[in-house]
């Protein structure tokens, strides 16, 4: 579909957009009675636990359950061998593609493990103690292996393969013999070389990022009945669920006409809730018992199992002219991609300039298969990493240019018809206008003082997808409205989209009554990320109005007798011939007038944008522990027409906070084995309400040409540029460049000492 | 079921206790074994499942309840230690349907995103301003530090707690 026209009467004054209606989930979420997964009970349940792997790479010989199905109280036990054969497939999740065969291997491993914490076996009991109980009784003969965590040591010739049939894909080329390496990214415009003479300061540095999790406070948790029809329904957390369906349904070699998914309310994705883990497992237990399955995971499962994001080594070298225009940028990027292929390094390497009008870049990207946990999409995936690497170079550029660094920002910001070093144009953005709110903003203006203290700026970027999303709407006798709509609510997009059903309509926000359909009852959805729900699915609401607005015209028609084109609407109200009725007392005659009025839409939108956001953030640094206080944060991002001020807010804070566990605690240690030794809240320290300030939010709006209303995404951008925000921060403060996430307590001392 | 002693056994599990308490001010009881925490007595054995579980070794606090006006991490806490206690739940926040001015400023003030956490900041931050009628924002900060939140940043929920503090004081006024 082509970017959609604006309609006319989205230039009138907004009614809706723009205000702060209450939730339409909130009083569930208040007061306990919202449904979550682990929440979800039926009769007969019976519940699954899963065995995992205690090493982080060994051929597994043998795996006999038979003990632990002699267990009183075991109702079953599966393996990979309970799974077909899968093969090599590439299969869509949305939010890139996966091989299904590896995929498979993820869920349960099939002949060797990977990395410590990864599936092998499942049981199902009696009651969960049962069920864990039983999994001691499980005997799995392993063959260890010697492990490789590093990214940079798995990319040597002799390091341990893990994969015979990955093969380097360099530019579309296979190469010859299998390889930890499974990817190659190119990236190249202008040329390099002329650019880095033309420069008059050259600045090249190495970074390192440690892997880090997205963190949401709910575990993974799947119930799965398959009936005894056949029907298999899975009732669980997850970001979407068509690509749960689409997962689990093409894992177990079944049709998705025989897979509902029923999505539970989510606590938290961030980006790791997209990839199936218990619900196709919990599906085998039900198939061999015929008792529903409910599976649920520790928090060490959840670290140890399930999608971190990964770390990087970086190489950035940036060159500008005196003026500080910037003449050339090279990146040489190695992302972990964890235990098998399809990591985030494609988005690191289209984000790492993505700022910035450079002429002359070259970007290399490497994918890379180690031992430790399949990564996953978290928060603007891979752009994170990259930010930390550009932004540190272009202040230390700033500073030995003598240059604000703001200004020096706004002097290479990329504009609308700027081309991004993977080939993209932007249309209209608001880069500059961010910076321009940044520069001017209180905050900026204000002095610091003080002993240790710093202020450091940092720009972030990511993309909003478009993707497909679908949405039907009835309208009630009353003048209210129900709306099916298919993303899973991760964080008030019911409300977000509802909104602009009502704005459409012309009715109140509190008029449209959403809710979230399953599998069975709304169109194809794609998943809750990307930063598309409230673009793309908001959308579908839009198209929705659209079409409920014509066949109320044609209903007010048919009452008074004219033509359908000679009745006009307009902020609730039918007009034709100098008479006029309101939404809802049209609404009210639908039953004399033939009977319901469904509107229904399908989107798969192309004019989705991009996300620009500047931070600025003040520190402290405490020299003698080396630990960093933030003191005053501010968020300036061009959100697009803020459809929900306080919720686009409360993305922008968040994201901010996640960046700042990433930037300055979060981490997963490794011990030389490749067990993660940290798999707690206690020992992977997230900040707490006490770690941080308020954070201030500059919303900058830009209306997004590819939108009815000039919607844009907004919540991945704000992780983007905290760390190196806070790297800046602390180099004003005492005078040293951190270049290794977290800029933990140990590594500030360190670098401090150092000087 | 002839292998449910067998699987006591096995489990090193007594009898089940019968516990007698007071959540949210009604009379309740119910039958757990010894090693269950009070967090599985109130989701898996009351069905109130508005309690969440987000780490299940008290570092996240989102099973946090009141247990004698006292904010707990109800999975450190035996399900048998209810015995004779008064424990209030999210569920107990509300009176009679009417939200608490606490409730109601979260709605307000957009203090939740994906609510996992709000049950457990809710009974944390009654607790708090139960016995502190006008907490500075370092108070609230230090309260709600065993509670952790990944959506929000923790500045809406501070927000809402100093609103809700201002709404209880025009109250009693």
């Amino acid at each position: 579909m082509a970017t959609t026209p604006r309609e006319e009467h989205t230039n009138r004054p907004m009614r809706v957009l723009g205000t702060r209606p209450v939730r339409h989930d909130g009083a569930d979420k208040v007061t306990g009675r919202a449904i979550y997964g682990k929440d979800v009970q039926m009769a007969n349940l019976a519940h699954g636990k899963i065995l995992r792997s205690p090493h982080a790479h060994a051929r597994i010989r043998s795996i006999d359950t038979s003990a632990a199905a002699k267990l009183p109280g075991v109702y079953a036990c599966v393996t990979s061998a309970d799974m077909p054969n899968l093969v090599d497939k590439m299969t869509e999740l949305g939010e890139g593609t996966v091989n299904l065969a590896h995929l498979g291997a993820n869920v349960l491993a099939r002949g060797k493990v990977l990395y410590h914490g990864q599936a092998v076996a499942a049981v199902a009991a009696a009651n969960a103690d049962l069920a864990e109980e039983a999994l001691e009784l499980i005997k799995v003969d392993y063959e260890p292996l010697p492990p490789v965590t590093g990214v940079l040591d798995a990319m040597k010739d002799d390091a341990p393969l893990l994969h015979d049939d990955v093969f380097t894909n360099e530019m579309g080329k296979r190469a010859n013999k299998p390889s930890n390496v499974a990817r190659h990214i190119v990236f190249e415009q202008g040329n390099i070389e002329r650019g880095l003479r033309e420069a008059e300061v050259v600045i090249e540095r190495e970074f390192r990022t440690a892997t880090v999790h997205q963190g949401y406070i709910e575990p993974h948790v799947s119930t799965a009945l398959w009936n005894a029809d056949g029907h298999v329904t899975i009732w669980t957390a997850t970001q979407g669920a068509f690509t749960a369906r689409q997962q689990t349904a093409e894992l177990l070699q079944i049709p998705i006409s025989r897979v509902t998914v029923v999505p539970c309310e989510i606590g938290g994705g961030f980006g790791g809730k997209i990839s199936v883990y218990l619900e196709p497992v919990a599906a085998l237990l039900s198939r061999k018992c015929g008792r529903p399955i409910k599976m649920s995971m520790t928090r060490a499962e959840v670290f140890e199992g399930t999608g971190p994001t990964p770390g990087s080594f970086m190489r950035v070298k940036l060159g500008a002219a005196k003026d500080g225009k910037l003449t050339a940028a090279q990146a040489w990027l190695a992302y972990d991609a964890g235990a098998f292929p399809g990591g985030v390094i494609g988005p690191g390497c289209m984000c790492v300039f993505s700022c910035y009008d450079i002429p002359n870049a070259r970007v290399d990207g490497f994918d890379v298969v180690l031992n430790k946990p399949k990564t996953a999409a978290y928060r603007a995936p891979g752009a994170t990493h990259a930010a930390f690497a550009c932004e540190t170079v272009v202040d230390e550029l700033a500073e030995r240019l003598g240059i604000d660094p703001i200004e020096l920002r706004l002097r290479n910001a990329a504009k609308e018809g700027t081309r991004r070093v993977d080939g993209e144009k932007y249309p209209r953005i608001g880069f500059v206008e961010t910076l321009e709110a940044a520069k001017a903003s209180e905050h900026y203006q204000s002095p610091l003082s003080g002993a240790n203290r710093g202020r450091g700026v940092a720009s972030g970027f990511w993309f909003n997808i478009g993707l497909k999303s679908s949405a039907a709407a009835n309208v009630n006798p009353d003048g209210s409205v129900t709306l099916v709509e298919g993303s899973t609510d991760i964080g008030g997009t019911r409300t977000s989209v509802a909104m602009q059903l009502a704005e459409t309509l012309g009715i109140a926000a509190e008029d449209v009554l959403p809710q979230v359909g399953d599998t069975d009852s709304v169109g194809y959805t794609d998943v809750t990320g990307g930063s598309r729900v409230t673009f793309a699915t908001g959308l579908a609401a839009y198209q929705v109005g659209l079409d409920i607005l014509a066949q109320l015209r044609e209903r007010a028609a048919s009452i008074w007798s004219c033509d359908p084109e000679k009745v006009t609407s307009e902020s609730g109200v039918f007009r034709a011939n100098g008479k006029s009725m309101t939404f809802k007392e049209l609404a009210a005659k639908l039953h004399h007038t033939g009977g319901a009025v469904v509107g229904r839409a399908t989107v798969d939108p192309q004019g989705a944008t991009n996300g620009f956001g500047t931070h600025i953030v003040d520190v402290e640094v405490d020299r003698e522990t080396g630990k960093v206080t933030i003191l005053r944060y501010t968020a300036v991002q061009d959100t697009g027409k803020a459809v929900h001020p306080s919720y686009v807010e409360g993305q922008m804070q968040g994201g901010a906070v996640q960046g700042i566990g990433w930037a300055l605690n979060e981490e997963y240690v490794f011990d030389a084995q490749g067990r993660m030794l940290n798999p707690t809240f206690l020992d992977y320290r997230m900040p707490t309400a006490l770690d941080v300030p308020m954070i201030d939010t500059i919303i900058v709006e830009v209306p997004n040409p590819g939108h009815p209303y000039g919607v844009r995404g907004v919540g991945e951008t704000p992780i983007v540029a905290p760390p190196a925000a806070i790297a800046n921060a602390i180099y004003r403060a005492v005078g040293v460049r951190m270049r290794e996430l977290p800029m933990s307590p140990p590594r500030v001392c360190a670098a401090i000492l150092a000087k | 079921m002839n292998f449910i002693p067998r699987l006591r056994e096995r489990l090193y599990v007594a009898k089940k206790l019968h516990v007698t308490t007071t959540v949210n001010g009604e009379p309740a009881e119910f039958l757990c074994e010894a090693r269950h925490s009070l967090m599985d007595a109130l989701r898996d054995t009351l069905g109130l499942t508005g309690t969440k579980e987000g780490c299940n070794n008290g570092n996240c606090g989102a099973c946090t309840v009141l247990l004698n006006g006292v904010p707990v991490d109800s999975c450190l806490v035996l399900a048998v230690e209810a015995e004779g206690a008064e424990i209030t739940t999210v569920e107990g926040i509300a009176n009679l349907g009417h939200l608490h001015p606490l409730q109601q400023c979260f709605l307000e003030g957009a203090a939740l995103q994906c609510g996992i956490c709000t049950p457990g900041f809710l009974v944390a931050a009654k607790a708090l301003l139960d016995r502190c009628a006008r907490p500075s924002e370092q108070e609230i900060r230090f309260q709600l530090s065993g509670n952790l939140c990944r959506c929000t940043g923790y500045d809406k929920i501070v927000r809402a707690v100093q609103e809700a503090a201002n709404r209880l004081q025009e109250v009693k006024r």
